[in-house]
């Protein structure tokens, strides 16, 4: 097996490449961050302080609410949204938030994603593919 | 793909307008992703939609929607907002982003949407009932639905249940479908629950253990029948904390007759127990700080009639200390209630506030109102809303509700 490559279950949106930002704590726009900076901004989570613009998120699960329906496509708006969402097991939200905002969103990954990256590694997401490969890693 | 019929191949082709186009246009597209084959049409959409979630983009989007003449075909509500026009000024909001939470309001209703601003629409607006599928949103509306009323819906963010008001319909994925309502999980409840607030930490402890939206909770051995207000708070604790979107509780619940028909035949799933010192130990575990209070809320979900008839007992004749500030929120209805019964002016007469229309959490430019406060430590009864507050950097702290009150006057927390 390639040890650069991931499959993924269920996606959505255009193909993206970028610096990922793992994390082994669930994400939720509305609790974790500061939607005016695009900084997570809870106080104790894994990623506190981390600027999440224009980078691939990857986290394990979605957390609550249904803020992120609007909330992808404003922080998109703002210029402050992550190119790609990618978790191991999402909502409908996030889903639904994803697609208004036509945002790539990622559920599902073998193998374990969160084994496979390294914040600050080079990933591309392909959602047609159901792929997300790593083009380089972190130095 | 998704089956279309031909009255929803008619609303994609642009027969219903520009607006409707685009709203089954991006329903198709979440219903492929969870591998919907086909629609079910909904008979009522309880949606989220103010300035603080949305933005000046969700704002254009929906001067836009109006512009195309888009009205809502299901009877539509609107969940709480992030304004209440009576205390914006005192709270130091924003008059520009004030105002155009009053053009989203003013937007909405010229869609045909019933601005009733509650999170707590199946206490007070719409009940449905067995079978019955909805398209909701705020978490808390869902799982109630599911799990209380048998009623059938997915967490509906605002944009993807304002589609569903414009077109009728929702995709059938997730709990629409019996499949996704089987228990997944039992839960052996050996603890004394008397206070909304344990019910939120028995929420808590399940739903950060097991975090996943198909995951379905089975509640056994619960030693006596829950009050709504109870069910309200744990099916808001187990959304907040775990995603998950609905719960059975056997004895209880009405897919739950016994833990054979809540498991829809699975012969084994994970158990967990939950015991008095587990409960405990959820309240133990938050850190105080200098142990000063800030702030006391009442709120996340929207209060009841019976909570406000309960927390005026609790504050009256009592003072709320001159460094703590007390917020209530409710809904319009609810308060017009409590006003005409007294409990608002007893709650008032104490010191503490009580906002309309709102949810504490989602109030907006919160992060500076807490900063130019002061404020650190907030204490509150709900479990959802010492979790969902978090982005704003408060010190969230869950207590019982007459410690809360209790707390509420001291000033501090012991």
């Amino acid at each position: 097996m390639n040890a650069d490559l991931i499959r993924v279950e269920r996606a959505f949106g255009p193909v993206v490449e970028g610096e990922a930002v793992v994390s082994k704590e669930g994400f939720s726009p509305r609790y974790d961050l500061d939607r005016t900076t695009g900084v997570i901004s809870k106080v104790g989570h894994a990623l506190e302080g981390v600027q999440l613009r224009d980078k691939i998120l990857i986290v394990p699960t979605a957390k609550g609410g249904v803020a992120a329906g609007w909330a992808f496509l404003d922080i998109k708006d703002k210029g402050l949204a992550p190119k790609a969402l990618v978790f191991g097991k999402t909502n409908p939200v996030m889903v639904q938030g994803a697609v208004f905002a036509d945002m790539t969103i990622t559920e599902g990954w073998s193998p374990d994603a969160l084994a496979m990256i390294r914040s600050g590694d080079t990933v591309r997401v392909d959602p047609a593919a159901k792929t997300i490969v790593v083009l380089k890693r972190k130095t | 793909m998704m089956q279309l019929t031909s009255e929803e191949q008619a609303m994609r082709d642009g027969h219903r307008g520009e607006a409707v186009r685009r709203a089954i246009e991006m329903q198709i597209k979440v219903g492929e992703f969870f591998g919907a084959s086909r629609f079910v049409p909904v008979t009522n959409v309880h949606m989220m939609g103010d300035i603080e979630v949305m933005g000046d983009v969700g704002l254009r989007f929906l001067r836009e929607t109006r512009s195309d003449g888009a009205r809502c075909v299901r009877p539509t509500t609107t969940n709480a907002r992030c304004v209440d026009f009576a205390h914006a000024a005192q709270l130091r909001q924003d008059a520009g982003e004030v105002a155009k939470e009053r053009e989203v309001i003013g937007c909405l209703r010229d869609m045909n949407v019933a601005t009733v601003d509650t999170c707590i629409n199946y206490q007070t607006v719409y009940q449905p009932h067995l079978g019955e599928h909805i398209a909701w949103g705020d978490t808390g509306t869902v799982i109630y639905a599911n799990s209380v009323f048998g009623a059938r819906s997915n967490f509906e963010s605002g944009p993807a249940a304002f589609a569903a008001a414009l077109t009728g319909r929702t995709p059938a994925y997730g709990f629409h479908l019996d499949e996704h309502r089987r228990g997944t999980l039992l839960v052996e409840v050996d603890a004394q629950l008397n206070d909304v607030a344990d019910w939120g930490a028995l929420g808590k402890l399940v739903g950060e253990a097991n975090q996943d939206y198909f995951a379905v909770p089975v509640f056994t051995r619960v030693d006596r029948t829950p009050t709504a207000d109870e069910l309200k708070h744990l099916g808001c604790s187990l959304a907040s904390y775990g995603s998950m979107a609905m719960y059975h509780m056997i004895g209880v619940t009405p897919e739950a007759p016994t833990i054979d028909r809540a498991l829809g035949g699975a012969r084994s799933v994970p158990t967990m127990r939950v015991t008095d010192a587990d409960i405990e130990s959820v309240y133990r575990r938050y850190p105080t700080g200098d142990g000063t209070a800030s702030v006391v809320v009442f709120s996340g979900p929207q209060l009841s009639l019976l909570e406000l008839k309960t927390l005026a007992r609790l504050f009256a004749g009592r003072s709320v200390h001159p460094n703590v500030r007390v917020f209530i929120t409710t809904n319009h209805a609810i308060l017009a209630d409590a006003r005409r019964l007294g409990y608002a002016q007893t709650l008032e007469a104490a010191g503490a506030t009580i906002l309309e229309g709102v949810c504490f959490y989602i109030l907006q430019r919160l992060t500076e109102i807490r900063r130019e406060n002061g404020w650190v430590n907030l204490i509150s009864n709900s479990a959802k809303i010492v979790n969902t507050i978090t982005a704003h950097r408060f010190r969230t702290i869950l207590r019982r509700t007459e410690e809360c009150v209790e707390i509420a006057v001291r000033g501090r927390l012991a």
